[in-house]
């Protein structure tokens, strides 16, 4: 391991400064992926700046949403009462994720900000252009089963790969940042981005910016949730697909609706136009059938990811099954 | 031995003697010998597939703080037993030679270990390895199986010898498929799969004198590693000590000496001090061996009414460009069922890849997926279950060896399993059966194993107060190998458990061979056996001389003890071990004996067979697959230590579930670098996969095969494992899944 700086600050303020003047300097929390990043010299960080003890751990509810504090530990937030009775789709999605040692360890920052499981990416003896930029994407025409089937870029087909983003760009949260001159509002949707030409750039981070919280609206989907991922073992593996998915009901028919896809994009994939085709339509097979078959438009397969293009589809009737009771 | 021996009415499983050690951490594993002025030393691997290196830039390296030395071919001291004709002195794994590390430029693999970088402590080296600029002269590798299947080749073995197993094999007619009223003919593959033990691969290296070596080594044969190395270091073989008292799993790559090994030694000389040397799990998968990707075709020829005509088999499996890496594919096939009519081809096929090794089950594993599968696809085209299909080519002697079995106990296995899987509720038709969105599906699979049996000394000291300690060079990589002698011995003498201890793993302790191939129990068992034997009869002879008549004409079988009193027939002789040893003026009686396979293995085909049933569930519409309850059969003779040989079945059928629908060690062929090497990325079933394991054992003893009655467990736990559970997948879907591992991709 390359040997680097460490600090370990007690307030936002000392953190944010902590990273000024120093391009390479990085915050450190549960440390799950930076680690591993490290040892794998994918990463050399010159400095940590250890942000475990700055007070951002709280879940609370407020002016008509729930905050959640950055540094709130990803178990914490799973077994919380006020998430798990207000937002079941985002706890749910938290516990499809990692295992329970990782989830104790993990933070909500840190999981927005984790780095994708490209193979590509961990190896330094293969290309990658999003660990270093002009050096190709080994996936494109390698093994890509893992990999995005929608807004792809010829230089990155990588996914995102957390679950519970997946279930946080659903419920329309924002996500709070601090930096140098103060506080802003990103909406999730926005936070991370598509590779395009600048694969090496997962989000819309500002430089020495921090997260500081995420915040849902309060809404009415926590009757009718569901978050379903498949994977390739039962447990403590990355999605093939995973779908959040969200329905305010009025009797048998959708008031609303709110869905999502993971193990599809370089960012957790927002379906609008399908949560439209759901709006004011019944909760049948058939609705779910005809939104999932629009919410696929625009999908792009490789050469060991077409199978996604069936999946896809399917498990997003299944996650509204699940979340209209019909199973 | 009788036949009630193990199973008399008070007989208690034992818990693992070892067991507060190893969940305490107490038990003290290759890597955790502290040894004063150690040095730790980390392993660079090649970034290319085929090629020469070009240059090493180590400047910056060794002068990265507190190293102490950059080894690689450049300055490595000679190794003595090095051949400058492409020969190394350890013993291949088949026919070849093994990786001479640090010997010349050639890079012959991906990830082959090229650059030793040795520091005071650990985080040093791995930093300073980072350092090191190599350049390569990239030549074209290949690595790729099914691309290359054409080029495959008769391994030398069966080239040299028309009756070696690797050998082209043809029993009756050599075209009867052609002509059988029912043809049925698929490929089947097999990914690279990875053993993965928990314990990486490690050793620490210690010269205590210029000539003398010792090795704290994550093994599994003492013997063979003290060899291996007193060979390689033209050393006499009692300067070089191997200790491998614990091993924390293995699976088959602890069954050969691998380059990282020499690496450590090299470096241990080089920087005269002690040197630890620990694989990253990556490099587990490219320096330690693994289970080879095998291509398979299979036709089997069968009548309408489920009598086998013809069976053709071929597989193609990979080796290394050094080494014939050879395994059992094909065997299960020519000897499991009563086909007048069996061919096997068997090729290997030299790839830019480091050598495989035996992993658990080996080729029979490989073997059985293509065959029962197969049984279960010809049971379905005619109509028939699958068990039926099988009894009624049920063979009652080998077929193969034209020889009566030892033992063979499969009916009870069939109709048990079929019990306790709840059989009769599956349905011919695939597809019949749901569990609300979920198809149901049942499949079963067959497995044998050879009850092989080797050559095993045990030392046994018995002292005045009745304290058993012996003595064997036998390893114990995770089945409980101590637990079970000592249940042996304790059922032979009726000395208490925990009265008896039984030290291992260690080269100088007497001979034994490798902890593989399911030998254990009936190599060291038998010789554990001997030896309580023969201290029962030094106890009778001075008994006899001191007058005490009763045994004048006793036999060791009919000595028992009762704590420390001797008992003749069940009866108290009024004798106590204290006083008679005294009355001999010693303090305790010892003994060493050998005991080894006799001449019935030139008689009988002695084999364990195994049998495992799967109930699975499958989403139709997501592909997820969930192993709902797996049942385990086995007749593999006496049953020796039942609870650590259930957990041995349990871990099998686990690793089974992995084989089936899990692990894949891919490569990216253009690079020739796997991409799944991680325990990520390389799935290996977790809690959540794995559901209840029902075990049954038979539990007859084979006493042709050896004294103890006991045929061998390792292996025949996971063969049959993984087509049992691609053949329920197939009765609950309809889908034939041929290419492992089942993942959701390839059932939606």
């Amino acid at each position: 391991m390359i040997q680097f700086q460490y600090e370990r600050v007690t307030t936002a303020k000392a953190a944010i400064s902590g990273l000024a003047n120093n391009s390479n300097a990085r915050f450190i929390a549960g440390g799950t992926n930076l680690v591993d990043l490290m040892k794998r010299n994918v990463t050399a960080p010159t400095k940590l700046v250890d942000i475990n003890m700055v007070p951002l751990k709280d879940i609370q509810q407020q002016n008509g949403k729930t905050s959640i504090g950055a540094l709130a530990l990803n178990s914490a937030v799973a077994d919380n009462k006020l998430i798990i009775e207000k937002h079941p789709l985002l706890s749910q999605a938290l516990n499809a994720g990692a295992s329970a040692q990782i989830r104790n360890m993990a933070t909500v920052g840190g999981n927005m900000m984790q780095r994708t499981r490209c193979p590509y990416f961990y190896d330094t003896a293969l290309p990658c252009n999003k660990r270093e930029p002009g050096s190709g994407c080994g996936a494109l025409q390698g093994l890509n089963r893992m990999h995005a089937i929608f807004g792809t870029s010829d230089k990155c087909i990588a996914v995102h790969p957390s679950d519970m983003c997946i279930a946080l760009v659903a419920l329309d949260a924002s996500v709070v940042v601090a930096g140098p001159k103060g506080e802003r509002r990103i909406p999730f949707e926005e936070f991370h981005r598509l590779p395009g030409n600048q694969p090496e750039k997962d989000n819309t981070l500002q430089n020495n910016e921090m997260i500081i919280s995420v915040e849902i609206p309060d809404n009415a989907f926590n009757k009718n949730a569901h978050y379903m991922k498949v994977r390739d073992r039962a447990s403590y593996a990355f999605a093939l697909v995973s779908v959040a998915a969200a329905l305010h009901m009025d009797g048998k028919v959708i008031k609303e609706a709110r869905l999502a896809m993971g193990g599809v994009a370089h960012k957790p994939w927002r379906l609008k136009e399908a949560e439209q085709a759901l709006a004011g339509k019944p909760a049948t097979e058939e609705t779910f059938r005809q939104a999932a078959k629009i919410a696929m438009q625009g999908a792009k397969a490789f050469k060991y990811n077409a199978f996604k293009l069936k999946l896809g589809p399917n498990v997003i009737v299944e996650a509204l099954k699940n979340a209209a009771g019909l199973v | 031995m009788n036949e009630a021996f193990f199973d008399k009415k008070d007989y208690k499983p034992l818990d693992r003697v070892d067991g507060r050690l190893k969940v305490t951490g107490a038990a003290k594993y290759s890597a955790e010998y502290a040894l004063p002025n150690m040095a730790y030393a980390v392993l660079i691997g090649s970034r290319i597939a085929k090629g020469t290196i070009k240059s090493i830039d180590s400047k910056a390296a060794e002068r990265a703080p507190d190293v102490l030395a950059v080894i690689s071919y450049v300055n490595a001291i000679k190794v003595p037993g090095y051949q400058p004709k492409g020969k190394h002195p350890s013993e291949p794994s088949t026919q070849g030679q093994p990786l001479r590390v640090f010997f010349d430029n050639k890079i012959v693999s991906n990830d082959q270990p090229i650059v030793a970088v040795v520091a005071t402590s650990f985080e040093k080296a791995r930093h300073a390895a980072t350092l090191v600029k190599i350049q390569y002269n990239k030549e074209q590798h290949m690595t790729d199986l099914e691309a290359n299947a054409a080029k495959a080749v008769l391994p030398a073995s069966g080239k040299k010898n028309p009756k070696s197993p690797t050998a082209d094999y043809d029993r009756g007619e050599k075209n009867a498929f052609e002509s059988a009223p029912v043809k049925f003919e698929a490929e089947y593959v097999l990914p690279t799969e990875v053993h993965n033990p928990m314990e990486l691969q490690s050793i620490t290296a210690h010269w205590e004198a210029d000539d003398k070596l010792t090795v704290y080594d994550k093994v599994q044969g003492t013997k063979m590693t003290q060899k291996n190395f007193a060979k390689e270091w033209n050393l006499p073989e009692e300067n070089v000590k191997c200790i491998a008292t614990f091993v924390g799993g293995a699976f088959g790559n602890g069954l050969h000496n691998w380059p990282h090994e020499t690496a450590a030694i090299i470096a241990a000389k080089q920087v005269k001090r002690p040197v630890k040397l620990v694989l990253t799990r990556e490099q587990m998968f490219t320096m330690v061996g693994y289970r080879p990707r095998t291509w398979q075709k299979i036709q089997v020829g069968a009548t309408k009414d489920g009598k086998l005509v013809a069976i053709n088999h071929h597989s193609v499996g990979q080796t290394s460009s050094y080494e014939e890496f050879t395994e059992s594919t094909l065997q299960q096939t020519r000897m499991m069922y009563a086909s007048p009519n069996v061919s096997t081809r068997y090729r290997i096929l030299p790839l830019n890849l480091a050598t495989p090794i035996w992993m658990r089950g080996p080729g029979e594993a490989t073997g059985a997926f293509a065959l029962e599968s197969a049984m279960d696809e010809v049971a379905h085209e005619i109509g028939m279950d699958p068990i039926d299909f099988r009894l009624a080519n049920y063979t009652e002697s080998d077929p193969d060896k034209n020889m009566p079995w030892s033992t063979k106990y499969m009916r009870e296995c069939y109709e048990e399993g079929k019990k306790r899987i709840g059989w009769e509720n599956r349905k011919l038709k695939p597809g019949s059966l749901r569990d609300g969105e979920w198809l149901v599906g049942y499949g079963m699979g067959t497995g044998t194993f050879g009850a092989n049996r080797n050559a095993a000394t045990v030392h046994a000291e018995l002292d005045s107060d009745g304290n058993l300690v012996m003595h064997c060079a036998i390893t114990d990589i995770g089945p409980g190998t101590g637990t079970a002698m000592v249940q042996i011995a304790s059922n032979t003498t009726g000395l208490p458990t925990e009265k008896i201890t039984f030290h291992l793993g260690n080269s100088t302790f007497p001979n034994a061979g490798l902890q593989g191939g399911s030998s254990t129990v009936n190599s060291v068992g038998p010789a554990v056996l001997a030896a309580c034997n023969a201290l029962k009869e030094q106890l009778i002879t001075m008994a006899a001389g001191k007058g005490n008549a009763a045994f004048t004409s006793a036999k060791p079988d009919d000595l028992m003890f009762d704590k420390t009193e001797i008992q003749l027939g069940g009866k108290s002789a009024k004798l106590t071990l204290g006083d008679l040893l005294k009355q001999n003026n010693i303090d305790k009686i010892e003994t060493t004996n050998e005991s080894k396979p006799d001449e019935n293995r030139n008689k009988y085909s002695m084999n364990a067979f195994s049998m495992h049933f799967a109930m699975v569930h499958v989403h139709p519409f997501t592909g997820q697959v969930r192993v709902k309850k797996i049942v385990c059969c086995a007749d593999a003779g006496t049953i020796v230590s039942p609870k650590t040989a259930a957990s041995q079945m349990i871990g099998g059928a686990t690793g089974g579930i992995g084989m089936a629908l899990t692990e894949d060690a891919m490569m990216d062929h253009r690079f020739g670098r796997y991409i799944t090497k991680d325990l990520a990325d390389y799935h290996v079933p977790v809690h959540a996969d794995v559901p209840e394991i029902d075990v049954y054992f038979v539990n007859k003893p084979d006493l042709l095969a050896d004294p103890v009655g006991s045929k061998g467990l390792g292996e025949i736990a996971i063969i049959g494992v993984a087509p049992a559970i691609a053949n329920a997948v197939f009765n609950a879907t309809g889908k034939r899944i041929r290419e492992l591992p089942i993942t959701p991709d390839k059932l939606i």
